[in-house]
């Protein structure tokens, strides 16, 4: 084994030899070549890396990584990604979650975690459908979108995580679209290196349940300002934009959260003694 | 509540023995609440059958307290004639009534305080010496200025003086001063401190009651040893922050309640699966549902042994007393770390808010050791099968060791898969790692001999040992049986605790014998067993499970 | 296409061999992981065409590596490749469907090697300096044998390959 770590890493070198299943033309696909050349670009040494997800089509993204992993529940990745980094904060953390996973049934912690402020990054690939259970109306599911379990469409209002993202204090605000590979691997990279709890949110088509959003290519665009660090003006944009408006959107410039000090105390018999008559 | 605090601290001081529980009404502030304290020149486990003694300040609603407070055929009421009668029932059960001029002593010293002069007249109705109290009032009220040193004093000192006069009034046996170092702790306090022994460094908590003084004891201790606390959005998140932090290496642990422990059950299940160590400790309160959070019960054994979908084998662990606390969850945490998978402490309200006046409990070895792999064979097997079942568990940062963790059925590898073979060879594996452990003696407390013998667990083991000895007394020989190991079972032990026992008598606090019917399912039970099962809120007292003994030993 | 291209200028061989090479190495990795998906969805022929298109983009990058020499590569190596966006070849995985045929993949090639044409010929029409190109002039017959071939291989394939009608339905899986 080398003492020492390879600098110049390829993004190869971030892919697992597990061969990646998702339908083929999954935004997925390209999600996962955005975060290695990313990874790539950080140059860190994939045991530095953590990739934690819950359960959904984007979840299985750990395990085709070569960095440590962990696939866990439905919808609680951030509580383990929080968990891992405030007590390794020496690891770098990346959390991979969909919009069932992310923004349903992980819809508090999603929230808790932009105000908690741990410094990590959360990455939600959002296709507007849960694709491993078969196509049943996730929270941001247009409401006229017609499906079996919701024959008609849903009449909802799509859940707008941007807006949600911002209002609940996330630091680090971006929507980036899965085809334009190296323009999401750039803003991972940013989310990355951004202090606090950085938010990405990459439009993923799904091919085998939303075949119309193979039209996203030509919806998405960059979005025709620069990053501010106003939460007020981040709020105007990210309320009226139509959602293909691509880029980082917000910067904060909040402190990160992390509890986790050097030990005071290295005698536990000190404990003791409060409870001592 | 001060006052009975007070009091056990004092007669803690003086080399009592003492326990302390509290019932209080609904009300956040302000509402009716009675301080129960047992003291004794011997070890106190468990509340007694009655009261001695039952000092009023004040009777609003006193009512409430009726069923959890037996007064003694003999006991002493202390009244203030100004605030009224003590409830009928209650007076119809004393023996006698004293009356302490409270309202009117403050009328006269407006400076004085009642709980300062109930303390006094209680302290010199036990013959507890007045120095101890005054040497309690100046530590604890310092600060606040020696004014109100000087009128606490002299409000105990009031107190005691309207006592001195009654004659006739039993005084608790004096005791033994001894130079072993004494606590005053929580059952709660000594988890607490229990998990930071066992190398605990990370918490995630969710307040509930009645375990939120666990977290709250770790929120300030565990930076100092360079952890961390996390307060979590809910329980879901809690128990899945621990299990990051536990993936990450350091061992973790969070504490609940039973409608927070059931919101825990999907993620222990992957702790199990992905065979990362936690430990959960449940404070159990009655149930179901919100159930009586302030109530002790011990309903949450079938959730904690079988709640968990698919076989997902994990430890269960009972403290026995309120010391126990610390040694049992610092096991609990060795066995998590050692064997890694989910461990439960199914302690409960009684022995988590009840404060005690102990020795200092003996110190144990337990801190938890993980086997983690440092030398990779390519490809690197987390869930490699083979010797005891644990396999060397990669520590994320470690060089050649990445892999994916996975609750999805997985080869050795990790990667997840629906075949048959990885799915048995793993659900063996970890079967195997809990079974084929060496527990040793702490599976179970095993008490005195004889052909009768309680099977009892947890909280309850302090007052069934109580009952035990009045039947020793009364010329009847009977063991205790007490598993501080409820998962995994124990069969060859518990056959070898069993032996020789003709009559058995199973004591439990749950509605439906849940214990009973867990015994049954795993142990082999002399045809002669019967149970002794009711729910909470009262508190089970010695007294009736002597009453059954006696019973079952007649018949 | 998969995604925007950039407008680029290139001022020296060195630029050019670390810009041809990220198109190359993108190429590859794009065409291995279309190659993997076609093997877990066991449609073998494609995996097969997808291994080779692979195999062809990564000789050519081998090449330019060569030409390059490795600290010419290096020096230059952007580290998410010299776009803002994407590269001119890039194949749209997002075209991708398991029920693919040869036409069709093809087709996805050609696509990629049509926009590396173009984008290697406009930077031979801008280019200043002789030596660029003069590379560019060789990358430029290079990428338009490229599409030739895809042409007569798409000609091979195309009697009788209509896309198959979608029988199979989904699954839920985990």
């Amino acid at each position: 084994m080398s003492a020492t770590v390879p600098l110049a890493c390829k993004p190869g070198d971030y892919k697992s030899d597990t061969k990646p299943i998702w339908c083929p033309g999954c935004g997925d696909y390209h999600v996962l070549l955005s975060i290695t050349r990313a990874f790539a670009a950080l140059n860190l040494p994939p045991e530095q890396l953590a990739v934690v997800s819950g359960i959904g089509c984007s979840s299985r993204i750990p395990a085709y990584t070569s960095c440590y992993g962990f696939h866990g529940v439905h919808g609680r990745s951030l509580a383990v990604g929080a968990g891992l980094k405030v007590a390794r904060p020496d690891m770098t953390v990346v959390v991979a979650s969909g919009d069932g996973d992310g923004y349903s049934i992980g819809g508090n912690h999603f929230m808790h975690a932009c105000r908690r402020n741990v410094d990590l990054t959360y990455i939600v690939m959002d296709n507007h459908i849960y694709g491993m259970t078969k196509g049943q109306p996730s929270p941001t599911t247009e409401p006229d979108f017609d499906t079996a379990l919701s024959p008609g469409g849903t009449g909802l209002r799509p859940f707008n995580p941007l807006v949600i993202a911002l209002a609940s204090g996330a630091n680090f605000i971006a929507r980036a679209f899965s085809g334009h590979v190296n323009e999401t691997a750039k803003i991972i990279v940013e989310a990355v290196h951004h202090p606090g709890f950085s938010f990405v949110e990459i439009l993923s088509p799904c091919v085998t349940y939303r075949p119309d959003q193979r039209a996203w290519k030509d919806c998405v665009r960059s979005a025709p300002v620069e990053p501010t660090d106003d939460a007020a003006r981040a709020a105007r944009r990210l309320m009226t934009d139509d959602g293909f408006n691509l880029g980082v959107l917000y910067r904060g410039d909040r402190w990160p959260y992390q509890p986790r000090a050097a030990a005071t105390v290295t005698d536990l018999a000190e404990f003791e003694k409060g409870f001592e008559i | 509540m001060t006052t009975g605090a007070m009091l056990l601290e004092a007669a803690c001081a003086a080399g009592w023995n003492g326990l302390l529980t509290r019932s209080v009404g609904p009300q956040i502030r302000g509402g009716e609440a009675a301080a129960l304290v047992r003291l004794a020149v011997e070890p106190v486990e468990c509340l007694a059958d009655h009261f001695d003694l039952l000092v009023g300040i004040d009777w609003m609603n006193a009512q409430r307290f009726e069923a959890e407070i037996p007064l003694h055929p003999g006991a002493i009421i202390v009244n203030d004639p100004a605030v009224g009668e003590p409830p009928a029932a209650m007076r119809a059960a004393a023996g006698r009534v004293i009356e302490l001029p409270i309202t009117a002593l403050i009328k006269a010293n407006p400076a004085w305080r009642a709980n300062m002069i109930a303390l006094g007249a209680t302290a010199e109705l036990l013959g507890l010496d007045s120095e101890v109290l005054h040497a309690l009032i100046s530590k604890r009220f310092s600060d606040k200025g020696e004014s109100v040193v000087a009128a606490s004093v002299a409000a105990i000192e009031a107190g005691a003086a309207a006592m001195a006069a009654e004659a006739g009034v039993a005084k608790l046996a004096r005791a033994q001063k001894t130079d072993v170092r004494r606590w005053l702790i929580t059952g709660n306090e000594a988890t607490a401190l229990g998990a930071l022994r066992g190398g605990i460094r990370f918490a995630a908590a969710y307040p509930i009651t009645p375990a939120s003084e666990i977290l709250e004891w770790l929120a300030p201790n565990l930076p100092k040893v360079g952890g961390a606390l996390v307060q979590a959005e809910d329980e879901l998140a809690s128990i899945n922050m621990i299990i990051g932090s536990s993936y990450g290496g350091v061992p973790s642990i969070t504490a609940t309640s039973g409608p927070g422990f059931s919101l825990m059950i999907e993620a222990l299940g992957l702790a199990t699966a992905a065979e990362v160590p936690i430990v959960v400790v449940n404070v159990m309160r009655g149930g179901p549902s919100t159930g009586i959070p302030t109530k002790s019960e011990q309903a949450d054994l079938n959730i904690a042994v079988y709640g968990l979908h698919g076989d997902a084998p994990h430890i269960v662990v009972a403290p026995q007393s309120v010391p126990d606390c610390l040694l049992t969850t610092q096991w609990a945490t060795h066995l998590a770390e050692s064997l890694q998978t989910a461990a439960i402490v199914l302690s409960d309200q009684f022995v988590g808010q009840a404060q005690v006046a102990v020795s200092r409990p003996a110190d144990v070895a337990f801190i938890g050791q993980r086997l983690k792999a440092t030398q990779f064979e390519e490809p690197y097997k987390r869930y490699a099968l083979g010797g005891n079942g644990v396999s060397p568990m990669a520590i994320p940062g470690t060089r050649g060791g990445q892999y994916t963790a996975d609750g999805l059925t997985h080869t050795e590898r990790g990667t997840p898969t629906s075949g048959g073979r990885d799915h048995l060879a793993q659900l063996d594996k970890r079967r195997d790692k809990l079974d084929l452990h060496d527990y040793g003696g702490l599976w179970a407390t095993l008490e005195g001999e004889g052909e009768i013998a309680v099977l009892t667990w947890g909280s309850l083991t302090g007052a069934v040992r109580e009952a035990i000895a009045r039947a020793a007394r009364d010329g009847v020989k009977v063991r205790l049986i007490a598993p501080r190991l409820l998962m995994p079972v124990r069969p060859a032990e518990m056959a070898a605790a069993l032996e020789g026992v003709t009559r058995l008598l199973v004591v439990e606090q749950t509605h439906s014998a849940q214990f009973h019917r867990y015994l049954r399912a795993h142990y082999t039970l002399p045809a002669n067993t019967s149970v002794f099962h009711r729910p909470g809120p009262l508190p089970m007292r010695p007294g009736e499970i002597h009453r059954q003994i006696m019973q079952g030993a007649a018949s | 296409m998969s995604g925007p291209v950039d407008a680029v200028k290139v001022s020296s061989p060195a630029e050019l061999y670390a810009l041809a090479y990220e198109i190359e190495t993108d190429a590859v990795e794009r065409y291995k992981l279309l190659a993997d998906q076609m093997q877990a969805h066991n449609n073998s022929e494609l995996n097969r065409i997808f291994l080779d298109l692979a195999r062809a983009e990564g000789i050519h990058a081998a090449e330019i590596q060569r030409m390059a020499g490795e600290r010419g590569l290096d020096a230059q190596r952007a580290p998410i490749g010299a776009w803002r966006t994407e590269s001119p070849e890039a194949v749209d995985l997002a075209a991708a469907h398991y029920l693919l045929t040869p036409v069709e993949a093809l087709q996805m090639a050609l696509a990629g090697e049509e926009r590396a044409l173009a984008f290697y010929t406009g930077l031979a029409a801008e280019a200043t300096d002789p030596a660029v190109k003069k590379l560019l002039k060789e990358f430029v017959a290079e990428e338009t044998e490229h599409v030739e071939l895809c042409h007569r291989l798409i000609r091979r394939y195309s009697t009788g390959s209509e896309h198959p009608e979608d029988l199979d339905p989904p699954w839920a899986v985990d």
